[in-house]
C-alpha cells in the first residue's frame, strides 16, 4: 500500500527561505536561523500526530488533505460526477465518525447504510436528513452547530453568496462543511478519477474487492493536484498481479 | 408507540384506609397530609369536600366527616393484592403509584378477544378478588391511558393525540410549569403540543421537554432508553432477615441511595425501577416500578419501602422474612444533566450534537432526522432499519442471516428500486425459470454492455405468509464503464435495487 501511495505523492521540492531575497530572508540569514524558519504554507502538522485542530481521516487519504485531515472550518467538497462517488463521500467520513466524531448527512436518501457501517462510520454518532426541504441551508447551519462533520447534497445550483455563507458558518463554529456536488469556493475538492470492481466473471465470483482512485484539487495549500488509491473494502490489499479478466477496468486509474 | 392498558382505583387513599382500619368509605372520609385533604370519598365529594382544603374547612362542609391521616404505606400494602390479582389474568404488571398499574394492551387484548374484552375482566376479577372498584383506560402511552382511564374510556388507535389535545394542561402535575404556561396563554395539552419541541427544550429544560412530549402523546420513548448494563444493580444480603418493616425502611433509604449515586457516575437516570427479594422460605419476590420522570434518590427509596412494605405484611409470608434484596434499574435514560465533564470531553460533543439535531426536528419535525440501526435481512436495504432520532434505538441483530449478500455493500440503495430491463446478446429479456435457470446470458443493461455478472441468488422469504412473501433472484452486474449493479429480478420485472458507486 505504502508503495502506490509514494507513487502518487510528488516530494515537496526544498525551497529556501533567503531565495526569494528582500528583509526578511536578510534577517533570516543573518541570525543563523536559516531551516528553523519556513513559509506558513509549507507548515504541515505531523500525518500521525493528528493536531486537535484537524479530525482524523483514513490513513490513504491523508496526503490528499492539506494537514493530513479535516481541519475543523474548512470546507471540503466531494464531487458528483462519475462512478464512485458515495464511497468518496463515505471515505471521508469515516476516518473522524470512528475516532468519535458526530456526522450528518443532509439530502443522500440513497445512502447505502450497511456499506457506510462497513467503511467504518459509527452509526450511532451518524444523524440522516434525507430530506431537508427547501429549508435546506438553515438545517445545515443548525447542524454546523453541533457537528463535527455535516455532508450536504444542494437539491440544484446554489448562488456563491449562499456557499460562503455556510462556509463561513463551519469556521466560525468549528466544523467541518462537506458539499456533496456542485460548490464553489471550497478549500479543497475531491473526485472520484478511477479504479474499478474485481472479482466479477462471466456468470461467476462476486464483487469483492474495488480500487477507489481519488483525486484532490484546492487552494492555498491544496492547490497542487494529488491522487491517492483507496482499496475497499477497508483492509483489502491490492492484488500481487493484475487479474486479466478484470483489464478494462483499469482505464482511468492512475 | 405501544398501546397501553391502565388500572386505576379511583380515590385509593381512602379505598386503603377502608380496608386497612375497617372505615366506612361510602359515607364522608376524607385522608389528610398535613393539615390538607390529599384523598375523599364520593359521599364527602358530594358534600363539597375537595382534594387541598384545610382540615377546618372541610370539617365545615360536612360537620360528620371521618379523617384519617395519609399513609404511602398504608396505601401501597392495601394495593399489592390488587396488583396479584391482575397479575392473575395478565403478564408485565408495572406499579405506577399505589392505585395505578399500567400493562401493554397488545398481549391481553389478544388473549381475551379485544381491548374491550380484556378491560372488562380485568374490572371483574379485582372486584371479586378484592372487592375493589377499578377503571381501566387503553391509550398510546401511559401518560394518555392513565388520563382516559379517569372516564374509563378506551381511546381508539391512533387517536392518543385528538384525545389529548382538549384536556386541561393540569393534567400534567407539574404544577410549577402548569402555571407558567397558563399565564403565557397555554391552557390546553394541545396548546402545548403545539409549541416546537425545540424551542420548549431550550426555554423551559429537560423536564418540561419531557411534558412537552407527554402532552404530544408521544410518552411511550421521553428519551432513548436503553438496555443498561449489568452492573448497575445494587444488592444486600441480610444476616438478620428483614421481618420489620421500620428495618426495612432503613435498608430500602440506603439501597436506595446507592443505586442513585452509582446511576450518576454513569450519566444516567432511572425511568424503571426493579425490585427483587428472597424470602427465609427461599421464595423469590419481585415487582417493577415505573415512572413518568426521572427517579429522584428519594422517590426510588419511597417505592422500595412501599414495596416492602406490601411483602411483609401480606398473610402468610411473616415468619420468613427477607433475607436478600437487590434493586436493578429496569430502563434508564442518558441524564446528562446529572454529569457535566470537567474539560469539554465526549459529553459535551455529544450533548452539542443532541441540541443541534434536536433543532432540526424543531424545524422539520420529528420524522425527518434519522438515525440507522443495523437490522436483519438478506438484501442492502433490509440490513439497516431507520430510526427517528431521539427514539429507542432497540437491539442490533446477532444471529447470522444465511442468503445475506457479503460486503461491500452497494454505497447507495434507491430508496424506491429503479425499473431495468436486462437482455441477452440477441436483445432477448432475460428471464429465470423456476428451477432457476437463465434463459440467456445477460448482456445489456438498458444499453450498456455488461462486462460481468453473477447469478441468480434466490431468496424466498416468509413463504408462510402470503401477504408479505416474497420470492426473488439476485445478480450483480458489472458495466463495461466500470460501474456495477446489484440486479433483482422479481415477479419477471428487473429493478436495481443497489449501485456499487
Amino acid at each position: 500500500m505504502a508503495d502506490i501511495l509514494a507513487l502518487h505523492r510528488t516530494p515537496a521540492a526544498p525551497r529556501r527561505p533567503g531565495s526569494g531575497g528582500g528583509e526578511v530572508a536578510e534577517l533570516v540569514r543573518k541570525h543563523g536561523l536559516v531551516g528553523l524558519v519556513k513559509p506558513a504554507s509549507e507548515h504541515v502538522v505531523e500525518p500521525d500526530g493528528v493536531g486537535e485542530r484537524i479530525l482524523p481521516v483514513l490513513p490513504e487519504l491523508r496526503t490528499l488533505l492539506p494537514g493530513g485531515g479535516l481541519r475543523r472550518g474548512a470546507t471540503v467538497a466531494v464531487t458528483t460526477d462519475g462512478p464512485g462517488t458515495t464511497s468518496v463521500l463515505l471515505s471521508v467520513l469515516a476516518g473522524a465518525s470512528a475516532a468519535g466524531s458526530w456526522c450528518a448527512v443532509v439530502g443522500v436518501p440513497g445512502l447505502g447504510l450497511a456499506a457506510a457501517a462497513e467503511f467504518g462510520i459509527v452509526l450511532e454518532r451518524l444523524a440522516l436528513v434525507p430530506d431537508p426541504g427547501p429549508d435546506w441551508p438553515a438545517v445545515v447551519a443548525a447542524l454546523l452547530d453541533g457537528l463535527d462533520l455535516v455532508a450536504v447534497a444542494p437539491p440544484g445550483p446554489i448562488s456563491a453568496g449562499l456557499g460562503s455563507r455556510l462556509a463561513a458558518r463551519a469556521r466560525q463554529r468549528g466544523s467541518v462543511l462537506v458539499p456533496y456536488g456542485r460548490w464553489s469556493g471550497a478549500d479543497v475538492v475531491l473526485e472520484s478519477t478511477g479504479g474499478g470492481w474485481w472479482g466479477l466473471g462471466e456468470g461467476s465470483g462476486r464483487l469483492s474487492r474495488r480500487e477507489l482512485v481519488i483525486s484532490a484539487r484546492g487552494r492555498g495549500a491544496a492547490a497542487r493536484p494529488r491522487k491517492a488509491t483507496l482499496w475497499l473494502p477497508p483492509g483489502t490489499v491490492p492484488p500481487p498481479t493484475p487479474i486479466i479478466e478484470a483489464a478494462p477496468l483499469l482505464e482511468a486509474a492512475g | 408507540m405501544s398501546r397501553t392498558l391502565y388500572v386505576w382505583c379511583p380515590d385509593w387513599p381512602v379505598i386503603a384506609a377502608g380496608l386497612v382500619e375497617g372505615l366506612p368509605v361510602h359515607e364522608p372520609v376524607a385522608v389528610m397530609a398535613a393539615n390538607r385533604v390529599v384523598a375523599c370519598s364520593a359521599a364527602a365529594r358530594a358534600e363539597g369536600v375537595r382534594p387541598g382544603l384545610r382540615r377546618r374547612e372541610a370539617q365545615g362542609r360536612c360537620p360528620y366527616l371521618v379523617v384519617v391521616l395519609d399513609d404511602p404505606a398504608r396505601d401501597a400494602r392495601a394495593f399489592e393484592p390488587v396488583v396479584e390479582a391482575v397479575e392473575d389474568l395478565v403478564a408485565g404488571v408495572e406499579v405506577i403509584r399505589p392505585g395505578a398499574a399500567a400493562l401493554a394492551a397488545r398481549g391481553p387484548s389478544r388473549y381475551f378477544g379485544s381491548e374491550a374484552g380484556a378491560a372488562e375482566r380485568i374490572v371483574e376479577h379485582i372486584a371479586q378478588t378484592c372487592r375493589v372498584e377499578a377503571q381501566i383506560g387503553v391509550a398510546d402511552g401511559v401518560f394518555a391511558a392513565g388520563l382516559a382511564a379517569r372516564t374509563g374510556r378506551l381511546v381508539p388507535d391512533g387517536g392518543t393525540s385528538d384525545f389529548l389535545a382538549d384536556i386541561d394542561i393540569a393534567a400534567l402535575d407539574r404544577p410549577e410549569l402548569v402555571d407558567l404556561l397558563r399565564r403565557l396563554g397555554v391552557r390546553t395539552l394541545g396548546g402545548f403540543a403545539a409549541l416546537p419541541a425545540a424551542d420548549v427544550l431550550a426555554r423551559f429544560g429537560l423536564a418540561a421537554a419531557l411534558a412537552h412530549r407527554l402532552a404530544g402523546g408521544r410518552d411511550e420513548r421521553p428519551l432513548a432508553v436503553r438496555q443498561p448494563p449489568p452492573d448497575l444493580d445494587v444488592g444486600q444480603v441480610f444476616d438478620e432477615p428483614l421481618e420489620r418493616v421500620d428495618t426495612a425502611a432503613f435498608a430500602a433509604r440506603q439501597l436506595a441511595e446507592r443505586l442513585h449515586a452509582r446511576l450518576a457516575g454513569h450519566g444516567l437516570a432511572c425511568t424503571r425501577l426493579g425490585i427483587a427479594a428472597l424470602t427465609g422460605h427461599g421464595e423469590e419476590l419481585h415487582r417493577t416500578w415505573r415512572h413518568d420522570g426521572l427517579l429522584t434518590a428519594a422517590a426510588i427509596a419511597d417505592r422500595v419501602r412501599w414495596q416492602l412494605d406490601g411483602w411483609l405484611t401480606r398473610s402468610g409470608r411473616g415468619p420468613g422474612g427477607l433475607v436478600r434484596l437487590r434493586l436493578y434499574p429496569d430502563g434508564v435514560v442518558e441524564y446528562a444533566g446529572l454529569q457535566l465533564g470537567l474539560w469539554g470531553d465526549a459529553g459535551e460533543d455529544r450533548d452539542r450534537a443532541h441540541r443541534a439535531l434536536t433543532r432540526v426536528q424543531g424545524l422539520l419535525g420529528p420524522d425527518a432526522v434519522y438515525t440507522a440501526v443495523p437490522a436483519g435481512g438478506r438484501d442492502p436495504g433490509d440490513r439497516i432499519r431507520l430510526v427517528p432520532w431521539g427514539d429507542e434505538r432497540g437491539s442490533e441483530p446477532e444471529l447470522p442471516w444465511p442468503g445475506g449478500l457479503p460486503a461491500p455493500s452497494p454505497a447507495t440503495v434507491p430508496p424506491v428500486p429503479l425499473p431495468a430491463e436486462v437482455y441477452d446478446a440477441e436483445g432477448a429479456p432475460v428471464g429465470v425459470t423456476a428451477r432457476l435457470e437463465l434463459t440467456g446470458v445477460p448482456a445489456r443493461l438498458g444499453t450498456d454492455p455488461i462486462a460481468g455478472w453473477a447469478g441468480p441468488w434466490p431468496v424466498d422469504e416468509r413463504w408462510w405468509a402470503p401477504a408479505e412473501a416474497s420470492r426473488r433472484v439476485r445478480f450483480q452486474v458489472r458495466l463495461a464503464d466500470g460501474r456495477a449493479y446489484l440486479l433483482v429480478l422479481s415477479a419477471g420485472a428487473w429493478t436495481i435495487q443497489g449501485v456499487y458507486d
